[in-house]
């Protein structure tokens, strides 16, 4: 059942990467810009993640009733990336998201409890109710992902904001990248 | 399974007012080439006290901002008539002007005022128009957009829609993750804007009925979407959808009946129709790619709408009766939210060439295309109930501002607040 649900999500990221692969030249280029923004963001989640350390341990004991496991999971997921990029106009999820999502679905798995809500998002550019279905297609693409592995549809739920709430606000293609994204937030862990 | 048709009133998060707001003021950015020369004289008054507006002026303002007339100027006037037998066409002659308009206000019984306006044809020395009405005087400037339809429509031969109004949505950005969203109404030269929602969480897309007395848009003040019925007058609102996914984009139908929509509630972004008395919903498409941005044909059968089921999106309508699809736009790779002119000849929407968007308006007989805009990121669409004019919202500078377009695209002003960024105007119907 686990291995079908993995050769499921490889089949997925296959296709991704195949997408990916056949974009246009200026999505490439988006693409690559928006990489370059992840890996920074990637530092940066880092650093800020060693500075947290006091923070994870006090929630691992607080939710440490049960099995080791539990507070393993506890841990790990506060250290993962939960804003996930997209390129203009496209919901396909980004192999360099694959990791962190992975990591998330276990955590979901191993926390039947745990509520997940994926908050999709989409740059200023283009209509705006069209952009809330943009938004919605990157949530959904995000839950799918986990769905894929295994993850009961019960713990995720999707909201789009559409180019409604920019984490930045700008005209330039610096800002568009970081608004196209899918925001994971835990309402309850 | 979540259709809970709740009646509210006033929600945590947000509060209802009145209040006055900064208003929008003009800027003319283009006009025709040859605009027709008209003069306004100011009216005449004999009362004590001041009156709170000055008619003439008001007048004035709405035929120059529809681009097609030249005002003159008062200073340049030799004489203020203000009954006919007062007129020296020959001055006004000489003075350029081809059309004249007077009048003046008068008491009236139970405080009220009375205010007389005349037309005349300078060149033909005619009397063309001579009405009269009787207002409140807080109602001056409604008088004052009267006349101004009059005279339009006389010069014109299309209806004025100067006593219209605009409803749009303001935001600003407080803080990191703290916003705050109003949804405005105003006349629709900029005046008197007034606040009827306020909240933090998201206000979008906004939509008239078409008697002009509700408002339907969209609300996110629960933190999820929602859509929302409100009384423009009494301010009562009512939740009309609270789906899982999707609720947006309302549309009154022309017969006010009906509201097209998106829901995802089946798991994709598709149309619906919800008949309001019966809140039945109809689902009207079936397609996996993105649906959404419906509004109505003038005749209330079709149902235009965006849709990506192409690989890009592009604006296709449907026969509600017989689920016929067709595909409108060609033309660019991206073209959405069209709506009809009241004829139905013409398509205006949001069209992206060379990944520049603006609002252009396509012949539906010819299929010819034309892009009516050169501002940046042009967005929001609304035409004004005459057809002649289109408000939409667009960029300036790091600022959301609203603009109008004449629907030939020889007409162009501005409407620039002193704050915030303001967007998604939508024209209201004529008003009664």
């Amino acid at each position: 059942m686990r291995v079908g649900n993995l050769s499921k999500a490889m089949a997925i990221a296959a296709t991704v990467v195949w997408a990916a692969g056949c974009s246009t030249t200026s999505s490439t280029s988006d693409s690559a810009d928006s990489m370059d923004q992840a890996d920074q963001r990637a530092e940066q989640d880092a650093a800020a993640a060693t500075g947290a350390g006091a923070g994870e341990s006090m929630q691992g004991s607080q939710m440490g009733t049960d099995s080791s496991a539990m507070d393993q999971g506890a841990a790990d997921v506060t250290d993962l990336q939960t804003v996930f990029y997209f390129d203009f106009d496209r919901a396909v999820v980004k192999s360099e998201a694959f990791e962190a999502l992975t990591a998330h679905a276990q955590y979901l798995l191993d926390n039947p409890s745990a509520k997940a809500v994926l908050e999709g998002h989409a740059d200023e550019r283009g209509t705006r109710e069209y952009n809330m279905a943009l938004g919605e297609r990157r949530a959904k693409a995000v839950s799918r992902y986990l769905t894929v592995q295994g993850v009961p549809g019960q713990q995720i739920e999707t909201v789009s904001y559409g180019e409604e709430r920019p984490a930045v606000v700008g005209h330039s293609e610096a800002a568009w990248s970081e608004n196209r994204r899918v925001e994971l937030k835990y309402e309850s862990r | 399974m979540t259709r809970r048709l709740s009646a509210l009133l006033f929600g945590a998060l947000l509060f209802i007012a009145f209040g006055a707001r900064a208003e929008l003021t003009i800027e003319i950015t283009q006009g025709v080439d040859e605009p027709v020369p008209v003069a306004v004289v100011p009216f005449g008054w004999a009362g004590t006290s001041a009156l709170s507006e000055d008619v003439s002026k008001v007048v004035a303002a709405d035929l120059y901002r529809s681009g097609l007339f030249k005002m003159m100027d008062r200073a340049d006037m030799l004489s203020f008539p203000t009954r006919s037998e007062q007129v020296y066409f020959r001055d006004w002659r000489l003075g350029g002007q081809e059309y004249l308009v007077i009048g003046r206000v008068l008491p009236a019984a139970g405080g009220q005022l009375r205010v007389e306006f005349e037309l005349h044809d300078v060149l033909k020395e005619q009397r063309l128009l001579g009405e009269q009405l009787t207002v409140r005087p807080g109602s001056l400037r409604k008088a004052a957009h009267y006349i101004s339809d009059k005279v339009y429509e006389k010069l014109t031969g299309i209806p004025g829609a100067f006593s219209t109004e605009i409803v749009y949505v303001t935001s600003k950005k407080l803080g990191p993750d703290e916003f705050n969203y109003q949804l405005q109404l105003a006349d629709a030269d900029g005046a008197n804007a007034r606040i009827i929602l306020e909240s933090r969480e998201p206000i979008l897309s906004p939509s008239w009925s078409r008697d002009g007395k509700r408002i339907a848009y969209v609300s996110f003040e629960t933190g999820r979407p929602a859509i929302y019925l409100q009384d423009k007058q009494s301010g009562a609102r009512e939740r009309v959808t609270g789906f899982r996914g999707l609720n947006g984009a309302p549309a009154w139908s022309p017969d006010g009946s009906r509201l097209a929509m998106t829901l995802s509630k089946d798991g994709n972004p598709e149309i619906y129709v919800l008949d309001i008395a019966s809140r039945q919903f109809q689902r009207i498409t079936r397609h996996y790619g993105i649906d959404t941005e419906p509004t109505w044909s003038a005749d209330g059968r079709s149902i235009i709408f965006t849709s990506n089921r192409g690989g890009m999106p592009q604006i296709y309508s449907i026969e509600l009766e017989s689920g016929w699809v067709e595909r409108l736009t060609f033309e660019g790779d991206y073209n959405a939210r069209g709506s009809l002119t009241q004829d139905g000849r013409h398509l205006v929407m949001v069209h992206r060439n060379n990944g520049v968007f603006h609002i252009a308006v396509q012949d539906l007989k010819t299929g010819r295309l034309d892009v009516l805009t050169e501002t940046y990121l042009d967005e929001s669409p609304s035409i004004a109930p005459n057809g002649s004019m289109v408000i939409y919202g667009t960029q300036e500078g790091t600022r959301e501002v609203l603009a109008v377009v004449s629907i030939d695209g020889t007409v162009k002003y501005k409407l620039p607040s002193r704050e915030g960024n303001v967007r998604e105007p939508a024209w209201s119907p004529y008003l009664q």
